[in-house]
């Protein structure tokens, strides 16, 4: 019983987004039944929402250890880019998957290094890194987009964004392995309690023997390759990729994670509420034009729904300290 | 006499042109209870951070059970391994970390691929929390942030972790500053009760009557060295006050 207390008391940001969210689509429910009703609308979401939702995920992880990661709309494009090329010289999307990761650590290295061993403060370097990745990869494409139409032909664009058994997007069931999988990195595993002591004190894990250094690296490195990983989905679900790949994804992931309840000063976060905050940024778009209203209105209820989610986590968080 | 556990001899520290420590020579021994009293910037800190292996020394000679330590190779886990633990006046909780996460934080028990037994751990924090520390906080389960015990409580929390990993050695910085009274009469029991248990410790604190209180011997620490050394027997607190005026 004790525990069950705890549990509700402890976990009160869950609470709070999981309402955000049965309101939403409650009310959508009501206002666009010809859509919310049915389950086509869902399986639309099901092939939209992995894709920034993957990358969400492990941004929660980065903002948990303290830092934080801008340069991944860029690493999307290049890892999106190497991805292509790789495909282009071998016609293996396999290659070019491995291709798009080893792209994505990379650039977590560079950016680890960079935090780690210059002690540039993250939000710093990695403004440096967006552009210098965003520039690399746009000057090697010489500006223009590549084509891949035939990839939509191989088992292997079945097997990772193909429709199983005709209607599930594969994206969904990568994106599911992936929440869970970091769910218990972070929850069960010695990294995650590291990340959650470099964000909380880092000069207490440091005096506490936490290996930081390590663990920072290693956060952003893991951040680098989920985002090469859904660049290179992203690639395949179009069949090409184009040189601003990922500039749309910044606003939408950090939305995400901080409507989800990760706290900006580091140390406290949940893969559950980055989870249901993609949910909630993923589902809004569709659901204010079928329930009627114009485009216009998409970017003001995006406001509104971060406005009222992170100002619940505020007071939730102050008030739970006393 | 009982045999020594750590013995410093000659210890120098210096960061960059300042020097921090000038040839420290200190020996602890086994159950014993040091206290080290010394104005602010006296190197004692320095010294703590020394001997918990957050910071090398540059040259002397340190020995644990008669071992000579390597400067190079000792750091915070090796210290810990060996059973010298340190408790940091607030550098030793995360504090919005659940208890159980900071009882066992940096040393986990995990199975072969990293994951952490939970379960088992929540147990083990709470058993050690109630029995040796007597935490009685209403409503305090393991998953609770540590933000919700008290001062003395967290000092509890990192003196039970340390007595459940065993170490020999428990040193405390400034463990009843900034407490209430209460909670001060808390911690110096955790410490009495390291004695009772035969471990040793050392006492850094700026209050002398909570350092007469707890230690056996006491060090004066002035400009990176021992000045003077009392044994209990010759020491009031009177004494002890007067001799740190002549140290500062």
């Amino acid at each position: 019983m004790q525990s069950f207390v705890d549990y509700l008391k402890f976990n009160a940001v869950q609470w709070t987004i999981t309402f955000v969210f049965m309101v939403l689509l409650f009310s959508f429910m009501v206002f666009a039944p010809h859509t919310f009703l049915h389950s086509r609308i869902y399986i639309a979401y099901l092939s939209t929402i992995p894709f920034a939702g993957m990358i969400a995920i492990a941004m929660t992880l980065v903002v948990i250890s303290g830092e934080i990661d801008l340069s991944f709309p860029s690493v999307m494009a290049a890892s999106g880019f190497t991805f292509a090329k790789a495909y282009a010289f071998t016609s293996s999307p396999e290659l070019g998957l491995v291709a798009a990761l080893a792209t994505g650590a990379l650039a977590g290295v560079v950016n680890g290094v960079l935090v780690v061993g210059f002690k540039v403060p993250s939000i710093i370097a990695t403004i440096g890194t967006q552009f210098f990745w965003r520039g690399l990869t746009v000057l090697l494409a010489g500006g223009l987009a590549l084509n891949m139409a035939e990839i939509r032909e191989t088992a292997f664009h079945h097997l990772m964004v193909g429709r199983w058994f005709d209607w599930l997007p594969a994206q969904a069931v990568w994106f599911a392995l992936l929440t869970a999988l970091f769910w218990l990195l972070l929850n069960r595993h010695v990294l995650g309690d590291h990340l959650r002591f470099c964000g909380d004190n880092s000069s207490a894990a440091q005096m506490m023997g936490i290996p930081v250094a390590r663990t920072r690296i290693s956060v952003f490195v893991i951040m680098g390759m989920v985002t090469g990983l859904s660049g290179a989905m992203v690639c395949m679900e179009m069949a090409s990729w184009w040189p601003t790949q990922g500039e749309g994804y910044m606003l939408l992931v950090f939305a995400a994670v901080f409507v989800g309840g990760t706290s900006v000063f580091g140390g406290q976060g949940t893969i559950y509420g980055t989870l249901v905050g993609a949910i909630i940024i993923g589902m809004i778009e569709a659901g204010i034009i079928s329930s009627g209203l114009s485009g216009l209105w998409t970017r003001m209820v995006y406001g509104i729904v971060i406005i009222v989610s992170v100002s619940a986590h505020a007071f939730l968080t102050k008030y739970s300290k006393k | 006499m009982s045999k020594p556990l750590i013995e410093l001899s000659g210890i120098t520290k210096s960061y960059g042109p300042v020097s921090a420590l000038k040839g420290v020579d200190l020996t602890l021994y086994e159950n014993e209870i040091i206290g080290l009293i010394g104005d602010n910037g006296a190197g004692k800190s320095t010294l703590i951070k020394i001997l918990a292996g957050v910071e090398r020394f540059d040259s002397g000679r340190m020995t644990y059970l008669g071992q000579d330590i390597e400067p190079k190779k000792y750091s915070v886990s090796t210290a810990r391994r060996m059973g010298i633990e340190t408790v940091f006046q607030d550098k030793s909780l995360g504090e919005s970390q659940s208890i159980w996460r900071n009882f066992f934080m940096g040393r986990h028990l995990h199975n072969r691929l990293g994951f952490i037994r939970v379960a088992h751990e929540k147990k083990e924090a709470m058993r050690v929390l109630t029995d040796i520390i007597g935490l009685r906080g209403v409503g305090v389960s393991a998953n609770a942030p540590v933000s919700v015990l008290s001062g003395g409580e967290r000092q509890g929390l990192a003196i039970g972790r340390a007595m459940y990993f065993d170490a020999r050695v428990v040193i405390m910085d400034e463990p009843t500053t900034a407490l209430a009274v209460k909670e001060v009469e808390k911690v110096l029991g955790f410490a009495r009760n390291l004695k009772v248990q035969g471990k040793s410790a050392i006492f850094v604190s700026h209050n002398l009557y909570h350092v007469y209180d707890v230690a056996d011997r006491f060090l004066f620490f002035q400009h990176g060295k021992i000045r003077s050394e009392l044994r209990k027997e010759e020491a009031t607190p009177k004494i002890l006050i007067d001799t740190l005026m002549k140290c500062s």
